[in-house]
Formats: C-alpha cells, sequence, structure tokens
C-alpha cells in the first residue's frame, strides 16, 4: 500500500517536473539603427526593433506577456490574424534619388492582413481589427470599409511561414489621406519593451522626427520558423521606422551628420531587454576611394552584407559590448566626408516607377505608370497592383501598356470591377519588363458626381487615388549567399529570399490628387422647389386638360370690385365695363 | 411616294456618313446630352472588353445594357456604324408606313362621322382632305431621319437609336392590326428600356377601335381581348427574359439593368430631372423621392386612357413624349422620336397658342447645353447650376410643347362638334375657356 502511494507520488513528481521543465515560452528582443547615406545626400535611419516569441499563441491559452505587447498578442488570437502589416508614412520615398528603399511604405497608412484559413467571416473580422488598431495607434484607421478594401490574388503573398494561401483569406487597404503625427509615434513607442527610456528608443524624439524628408512607421507581426527544422512556428513583430534626414538642412549646408545634430539625443546605454543592440552605419563609399569619410568614434566591427544586389560595407556599434562606453557616457556617432562630394555617385536603382493624372476638364482623365528597368541585359517580370476608388471610373478596353513604342500584352490580368459605393476597381498585371526600358502603362477613367453629401468638407482639395504597388524579383548582379536570419542583421531579413539570384523589391508609387466635378453645396431646398415646380407644371398643365372641359364663356353679372368700377367710372364719365 | 423617301435616306445616310468621318465624331460621342450611362457606346465596348477578360459584364457598375444587346454586338462590333445608319433608316420607313396606313384609317374615321353627322355644319376648313395628309408620311419620316438630334445620336453610336427602332416596329405593327407582332416588339421595347410599357394601353385602345370592340368594363369582348394581348405581351416578354438568362447564366442582368433604371444611382448629368435632383437630396428622403419620380412617369397612362380612349394615336404621342421628357436618363435621341411625329398634328397649327416661344425656347436651350457645360467642366468659371438651370428650361419647354398640342387637339375635337364660329345667345363672338 505505502509502496503504491510512492509509486503514484513518484510518478506525480515525474510528471511535475517535465511539466515545469518548459517553463513560460521564451522570448528576445533585438533592436538595430542603420544609418545610411542616400546617394542625393540625404541622411537615412532605419530603426527595427524585433520581438520573436517562441509561443504558439493560436492554440496555447497565454495570459503572460513580457516582451511581446498584450495589446498586439490579444488581438492575433481573438482574430486569428496569420500575418499582419500596418504601416504610417508621411512623404515619399524619391526612388530615382534616394535607391532602392529597405521597406518602403505608400504615403497615408496601409494596411494587410492575412487571416488564418479557420475564420468563417474574413471581412466580419477584417472590419473589427482595423477599429481595434485605430484605437490602438490613435490614426483614423475606421475609416477603412469595403470601398477601400480590395482582395489581391497575385501581390502580397505571405512574409512569414504559411500553408495555404487562399487569397481570400487576404485584406489589403490604404489610406493615402491619412496623416501622421505625434499621435500615432506614442503609442507605437509605448510597444516597445523598453518604451522610450533606454536603448535605441531614446533617440525617438517627435519634434525631430517629423522635421524629415520621410516618416515612416510600421508594425509587422508573422509567424516564423522556430529553428532549422522549422517544426515548431515562432511570432515575430518587427517595429520598424525610417527617417530621412536632409542633411543640407541640419548640417548647415554641409553633409557631415551626426546623431546629436539628427536626433538632439545620444545613446547611453542599450536596452536592458534586449539580447542584441547595433548600429550599423552604411561606410560602403569609404571602401570604394580611400578616406573619403571618417566615422567617430571608431568603430570596433565592421560587417560586410550583400543588401539588395550591393556589396555593402558597415561599421558595427554593438551597444552591448562594455567597451563602446569607456570613453564617454554616451555615443554620438559622427561622419565627417573628407573631401566635398562633387560628383555623386548617382546609381540609378534598378527598378523605379511613377504614375501621373493627365487630360484636363472635369469629365474624363488618364492615369499612366511609368516603370524603368535600368538593368543592362536582364528582364524580369513585375506584378502591378492599382486600386481606383469606384468613383473614377476605369475603362479596361483603354488599358493601353508599350515598351520601346511596342505594344507589350500582360501574361496575367487580374481585373475586378467596381461597385459603386461598394468595392473598388481592382487591376493587378503581371508585365515583363525588357532589360533597360521604360513601360508605359495607361488607363482612361471617367470622373463621378457624387452626392453631396459624399463630399468633404474640403471638396476642391481633390480626392486621393492609393498608390500603386509594384512587387517584383530583381536580379541581383552580384550573388547574394542566404544567410542565418537569426545572426545577420535584421535589415537584411525583412523579406524571405528564396536564392541568391535576385532580391525581392516592392515599391510604391505617388498617390495621386484628381479634382471631381462638385454640385452647388448650398442648393438642397432650392433645387428640391425647382425641379418639383418643373413636375408641379406637366402635373398642372395635364390635370386642366384632362379634367376639364371647353364651355363657351357666358357673360357673367360681374362681381363686386366690377360694380364698384363701375360706379367709380359712371362718376368719372367713362363707359362702363 | 417611294422616290422622295429614297432621296431622303440617302441624304441622311450621306450626313452620318460623313460626320462618321469627320473628327466632331469623338466629340459629340462624350456629350453627355446625347449618351447616358444606359446607352452610352463606349460602355457597350466596356461590357464587351470585360466578356474577353472572363468577367461578367454585370459585376461591375458600368455596363446597363440587356443581354440582347452583347448578343448583337458581339458579331456585329465591326460594322457598328453601319448598323446604326440602318437602325435609322428601319425606323424611318417604319414610321413612314405606320402613318401612312394611319392616315387612312384617320380619312375613313372622318367619312364615317360626316355621313353620321356628327360634325357641325361650318367646320368645313377643319376637315382633313387627302391632298394635305399626302405628304405627311414622308415629312415623319424626314423628321426623324434629318433632325439633329438623331444625327448627333447616331453619330455617337448610342443604343438609344436601336430603343427606337424597336418602338417604331412596335408603332407600325399595332398599326397594321397584327396583335402578335405588337405584343412581341412591345415586349422587347419593354425589355429594353422598361417604360415603354406605358405603351400598353394606347396600343390596347386602338387595337380594340380597330376590331370594333367598344370599351366598355362591362363588356366581355372587351375582356377577352384585352386578356389575350396581355397574355401575348406578357409571355413574349417572359421569352425574351429566360432567353437572355441563358447568355451568362445569370440573373445578374436585372438588378444591373432594370434595378439601375429604377434606383438611378449613378448621378452622371444629363438633359433630365433626375441627376441634379438626387445629388442635392438628403439620405433620408432618397428612397421616398425615387418611388414619387418613377410613379410620375406611370401615373400619367389612366388619366390619359380615360380621356383619350377615341383617339389612341394621339394617346401614345402624348405618352411617348412623357416618356422621353421623365425617364431616368433621358436623351436627345428619345426627344427625337416623339418629335418624329408632329407633322402628323400639323393640322393642329392654328390652335397652337405659344408654338413659336416654345420652339425658340426648345432650340436656345440645345444649344446651351454644350456651352455651360464647357463652362462647368472644362473652363470652371461655371457651376453646375448654370447646366442645371438649362436642364429645367429645356424640360418646361418640352412639357409645354406637349401641352399645347394637347390643348390644340382637345380645341379641335371641340369645334368639330359644336361648330367653328361660336356665337353667344346675343349673337357676339364667343370665347372658349376650358372650365
Amino acid at each position: 500500500m505505502a509502496g503504491a502511494v510512492a509509486a503514484v507520488l513518484g510518478l506525480l513528481l515525474l510528471l511535475g517536473s517535465a511539466g515545469g521543465s518548459t517553463g513560460p515560452p521564451r522570448d528576445s528582443l533585438r533592436e538595430e539603427l542603420l544609418l545610411s547615406p542616400l546617394p542625393s545626400g540625404d541622411l537615412a535611419a532605419t530603426f527595427q526593433f524585433r520581438a520573436r516569441w517562441d509561443s504558439e499563441l493560436h492554440r496555447e491559452g497565454v495570459s503572460h506577456y513580457r516582451l511581446f505587447p498584450k495589446a498586439l498578442g490579444q488581438l492575433i488570437s481573438k482574430f486569428l490574424v496569420r500575418e499582419l502589416h500596418l504601416s504610417l508614412t508621411q512623404g515619399f520615398w524619391r526612388t530615382r534619388t534616394w535607391g532602392q528603399p529597405y521597406l518602403q511604405a505608400p504615403a497615408g497608412a496601409e494596411l494587410w492582413v492575412w487571416f488564418q484559413d479557420s475564420v468563417t467571416d474574413v471581412d466580419k473580422a477584417w472590419k473589427e481589427l482595423s477599429n481595434i488598431l485605430s484605437g490602438i495607434f490613435c490614426a483614423s484607421l475606421n475609416f477603412i470599409d469595403s470601398t477601400n478594401t480590395v482582395t489581391p490574388t497575385a501581390s502580397f503573398k505571405p512574409l512569414g511561414l504559411a500553408n495555404v494561401t487562399d487569397h481570400h483569406l487576404l485584406r489589403y487597404a490604404v489610406l493615402p489621406r491619412e496623416v501622421v503625427c505625434t499621435e500615432n509615434l506614442t503609442p507605437w513607442k509605448k510597444l516597445l519593451p523598453c518604451g522610450s527610456k533606454a536603448g535605441l528608443a531614446v533617440l525617438l524624439k517627435a519634434e525631430r522626427l517629423f522635421h524629415t524628408s520621410y516618416h515612416s512607421q510600421a508594425v509587422h507581426i508573422r509567424p516564423i520558423c522556430r529553428d532549422a527544422s522549422c517544426q515548431s512556428v515562432s511570432w515575430e513583430l518587427r517595429q520598424t521606422l525610417t527617417v530621412v534626414f536632409d542633411t543640407f538642412s541640419i548640417g548647415q549646408g554641409k553633409r557631415d551628420w551626426s546623431l546629436f545634430k539628427m536626433f538632439s539625443r545620444t545613446v547611453t546605454e542599450a536596452c536592458p531587454l534586449a539580447s542584441e543592440s547595433k548600429i550599423y552605419v552604411d561606410i560602403s563609399s569609404k571602401t570604394q576611394e580611400n578616406e573619403l569619410l571618417e566615422v567617430t568614434p571608431l568603430p570596433l566591427s565592421m560587417h560586410e552584407a550583400s543588401v539588395q544586389g550591393d556589396r555593402r560595407t558597415y561599421a558595427v556599434y554593438d551597444l552591448l559590448s562594455p567597451s563602446l562606453f569607456n570613453v564617454s557616457r554616451s555615443l554620438n556617432v559622427q561622419l565627417k566626408w573628407k573631401r566635398p562630394q562633387d560628383s555623386l555617385d548617382l546609381s540609378t536603382p534598378v527598378l523605379h516607377a511613377q504614375r501621373y493624372v493627365s487630360g484636363y476638364g472635369l469629365q474624363t482623365g488618364e492615369i499612366s505608370t511609368l516603370i524603368y528597368n535600368t538593368h543592362p541585359y536582364r528582364a524580369f517580370p513585375v506584378i502591378l497592383l492599382e486600386t481606383v476608388p469606384w468613383y473614377l471610373r476605369l475603362y479596361v478596353h483603354t488599358l493601353v501598356i508599350t515598351t520601346k513604342g511596342k505594344e507589350n500584352k500582360p501574361s496575367y490580368i487580374h481585373y475586378q470591377p467596381a461597385q459603386d459605393r461598394r468595392r473598388p476597381h481592382l487591376l493587378e498585371m503581371l508585365i515583363q519588363l525588357p532589360a533597360n526600358s521604360v513601360t508605359k502603362i495607361t488607363i482612361q477613367f471617367e470622373r463621378a458626381l457624387l452626392k453631396w453629401t459624399e463630399y468633404t468638407p474640403d471638396p476642391n482639395h481633390g480626392f486621393y487615388v492609393s498608390p500603386s504597388v509594384l512587387s517584383a524579383l530583381v536580379p541581383s548582379v552580384i550573388a547574394m549567399k542566404a544567410e542565418d536570419a537569426e545572426q545577420s542583421p535584421l535589415f537584411t531579413s525583412l523579406f524571405p529570399s528564396s536564392d541568391g539570384s535576385s532580391y525581392f523589391v516592392r515599391l510604391y508609387t505617388e498617390p495621386l490628387l484628381v479634382n471631381l466635378p462638385t454640385p452647388d453645396f448650398s442648393m438642397p431646398y432650392n433645387v428640391i422647389c425647382l425641379t418639383c415646380t418643373v413636375v408641379a407644371v406637366c402635373y398642372g398643365s395635364f390635370y386642366n386638360l384632362l379634367t376639364r372641359t371647353f364651355h363657351v364663356e357666358e357673360p357673367s353679372r360681374g362681381g363686386l370690385a366690377k360694380r364698384l368700377a363701375n360706379i367709380i367710372r359712371k362718376v368719372r364719365g367713362v363707359p362702363p365695363l | 411616294m417611294a422616290a422622295p423617301l429614297v432621296l431622303g435616306i440617302v441624304v441622311a445616310v450621306t450626313v452620318r456618313a460623313v460626320l462618321y468621318r469627320s473628327s466632331l465624331a469623338g466629340f459629340i460621342s462624350e456629350r453627355v446630352e446625347v449618351a447616358s450611362p444606359l446607352n452610352a457606346w463606349k460602355r457597350v465596348v466596356e461590357g464587351l472588353a470585360l466578356l474577353d477578360l472572363g468577367v461578367s459584364p454585370y459585376s461591375g457598375d458600368v455596363f446597363h445594357e440587356t443581354p440582347l444587346i452583347i448578343y448583337l454586338f458581339h458579331f456585329l462590333i465591326e460594322y457598328s456604324e453601319l448598323v446604326f445608319m440602318i437602325t435609322d433608316v428601319l425606323t424611318a420607313v417604319a414610321l413612314y408606313l405606320a402613318v401612312q396606313d394611319f392616315n387612312k384609317v384617320v380619312f375613313k374615321k372622318q367619312k364615317l362621322l360626316m355621313e353620321l353627322d356628327r360634325y357641325a355644319s361650318d367646320v368645313a376648313e377643319l376637315i382633313r382632305t387627302p391632298m394635305e395628309m399626302h405628304y405627311i408620311p414622308l415629312k415623319v419620316a424626314l423628321f426623324y431621319l434629318l433632325n439633329p438630334y438623331t444625327v448627333m445620336s447616331c453619330v455617337a453610336k448610342s443604343t438609344c437609336a436601336i430603343n427606337n427602332t424597336v418602338i417604331a416596329f412596335f408603332i407600325l405593327a399595332t398599326i397594321k392590326g397584327s396583335t402578335l407582332l405588337s405584343a412581341i416588339f412591345l415586349a422587347l421595347a419593354t425589355y429594353q428600356s422598361l417604360y415603354p410599357l406605358t405603351l400598353f394601353a394606347p396600343a390596347l385602345l386602338y387595337l380594340l377601335q380597330r376590331e370594333f370592340i367598344p370599351v366598355k368594363l362591362k363588356s366581355k369582348g372587351f375582356w377577352l381581348y384585352t386578356t389575350q394581348y396581355a397574355a401575348l405581351y406578357l409571355c413574349s416578354l417572359v421569352v425574351i427574359v429566360c432567353l437572355s438568362f441563358f447568355l451568362l447564366n445569370s440573373w445578374d442582368f436585372i438588378p444591373s439593368v432594370y434595378g439601375f433604371i429604377l434606383s438611378v444611382p449613378d448621378l452622371t448629368p444629363n438633359i433630365g430631372l433626375f441627376w441634379y435632383f438626387f445629388a442635392e437630396m438628403f439620405e433620408h428622403f432618397s428612397l421616398f423621392f425615387v418611388c414619387v419620380f418613377q410613379i410620375n412617369v406611370f401615373f400619367y397612362t389612366i388619366p390619359l386612357a380615360v380621356k383619350l380612349k377615341e383617339h389612341p394615336i394621339f394617346f401614345l404621342f402624348v405618352q411617348l413624349a412623357i416618356i422621353s421628357i421623365f425617364k431616368s436618363y433621358p436623351t436627345v435621341g428619345d426627344v427625337a422620336l416623339y418629335m418624329a411625329f408632329l407633322p402628323l398634328w400639323s393640322h393642329l397649327y392654328r390652335f397652337l397658342r405659344n408654338i413659336f416661344i416654345l420652339s425658340c425656347v426648345l432650340i436656345v436651350c440645345s444649344l446651351l447645353f454644350p456651352v455651360l457645360w464647357h463652362l462647368w467642366i472644362y473652363a470652371g468659371s461655371a457651376n453646375s447650376n448654370f447646366y442645371y438651370a438649362i436642364t429645367l428650361t429645356f424640360n418646361v419647354g418640352q412639357i409645354l410643347l406637349i401641352s399645347d398640342y394637347f390643348y390644340a387637339f382637345l380645341r379641335r375635337e371641340y369645334y368639330l362638334t359644336h361648330g367653328l364660329y361660336l356665337t353667344r345667345k346675343d349673337g357676339t363672338e364667343a370665347m372658349l375657356v376650358l372650365k
């Protein structure tokens, strides 16, 4: 009896210890800042904060959140989200002068979400999700409804693990009119484990960040493999913030910059919760011509990577290494150009695009997109996604694609026409871009007259057309080796790379501003009265003709007025009526 | 009589061919007065392009034509100009034959009434003679073919021309007395644009008159014939609608065509009254006023049938005019159809009160439409109120024109039965009033 009890107790202990050895799911935080001078002289600073959580959010009932923010974790488990990408951007990335971006976002707010296949009503989940995100990020994402949501079929494939790619689980919406301000930055910073108190996030001060040519903050949530064998799934949250500083205005005419000049702050310590905290400075120009620039303090290590078809060298400052803060308490990375740069190495990016509206008057117009492929000998296909609001009625029979003067037929075209006040136009095409060419895509549209309540309070500002999206696997000039995601810098592992010969690029064109004809907003009562008068004229005339008959007029005796008039006439001596 | 008609047709076709080849063709097809969202040629091409892409043309909100048009132009898209010229010619020829027959009927009826001594003694100058009626069919055909509205409608390749052809064939079949063909063409006309439903009443009255069935609610013959005609009409309509289903294997075309005509979601400016009214409407009342405006088109049928049961062709003319004025997306092609009938009533000229002012109003408004559109849309120096005002004036002009003709018609009828020179009891000239 006692032996049996002991055996049961021993069994319980074993089970207990076995259960206890799993413990709470592990999470880790990596933060990095990438400072890259752009060919035009500006400076791009890209912050990335990546929290990785080894937990199956959908299956286990999770209640203990540490580094992964609770607001987003609950969102994922409640709405069965597979991937979520939200970006708020102010400004436009000028690809031609700044080069290819690591992660571009369209002007305004962009949200695209992949849901799990167990979701029954995707549209309902999408609506609730956008409303909750609107509350979390203090952005007007509640304006996302069926009139600006589309379901792309070929673009926006999942960036994380995906075993099902039924595109009906994907929703994509852009709000080009959205403005980004401090109110959006504060909740974004609150999601960081260290907040803005320690680590790289101390540099994120709103007054400097919004004095930039381009400001984009984003949140990306996706499932990734936990390890190389990919037996289980981890959740990755990346918060990225990209700003482009105009060095001529901050450097008083010189292209030198420093962390203090840009952010009016310096870094004092790494975030204690981070397992890795690094600053990368792109000094590729240094290796091309010796002693072109000088970085202070001297970097402790260098890192070489092939990023976007280019070999680049980075100076690395590891904030967690104890030797970094030996000399001074704060780290102020500075870069000085030794020689004035008169010939800038403006290497044009392989793929860039621009879009504009042509035509005159308020009746019709034409949207033209120009896509440039500057690769000297390689042709590659690009997927173009255009979302046009319903009040610009596209005519797909006027779609013309020309390259080098000849017609270029797309190999895949998916067109979903708009329904008035219900859904927008969706046009997706796979276009082959020949080497060293310009492709022009034009489509004509008609402008609709809306009901007076459907205009914004400033109707003559115009109506926005969301930027179109170009996704392409650009062939790279040099071979890139696939590196382990955990070891390489964060900025190299944004997009999953399939092979070393090409890299994925997603570009956005400019948003367009189109004027619509407006009715006179002061006239509703007048219009109703006048139109009803015209209808009444018809009704009255017909009523008279239908209900009355012709009679010979009988001379009437005369009413009181006539008799009075006759009396006055008699007095005057005039013949009576 | 055939030679002048052929000459007229040749001239009309030449004018259209010249305009097709000129630069005006593009300008005319963009005009909102000529092309509405229901019958613009650009939308027909768009619908066929969507079909080629594998998308149903009715999945968007651009294409609102019936499947019949898809059937027709799928094969004839290369010869579209020829098709529209031929439809215009067919309409003119149908109207010519119809009016020719109608004149015979009118003359026979007049003779009968004169022999029955129904007319007063001094109405000799009101009696119509075959001499004066001889050129009316030609005038009707030419009025239709050479009307600038028709020419613009043809050059713009608006499918309104096809609707007009169907209605013209319906009129021809009715006047010839063929119940079956009349029912079939009426069903086709209703299927194309819904509003010709109201032409059922005048056609029925004319056919009853032709069959010498008195229009009495208690008469068995009346109900028998009415149910016969109605059954033929409904059956043909059902057959045509079912045939349309089999084109794309879906009923999508019903909300896209008829739902669109009835609920007026597209507020593109046109010469009608709906667009600005619903652009400035409070959302709360939108449904109410849509119903009111649609009922307004169908509402005049019964009262007019009661008043004009002895004169069904005049009733048809007034009904056609009411449809053209109050339909949800009118174009000048619709106006051209009822204007073609005006030579039929040229004997009413002496009783028309405001014909000069009304014709001036209509001509000036037609000339001002493109000017004010340009000022609003292209120059930006005017706003939508200017174009709306001209729309209102044009419609008032049309309404007063029709009521003027109605007044003149009723007055002539009164004079025919009561005498032309009316005297009062004391011998002085009498005034005639509507009381």
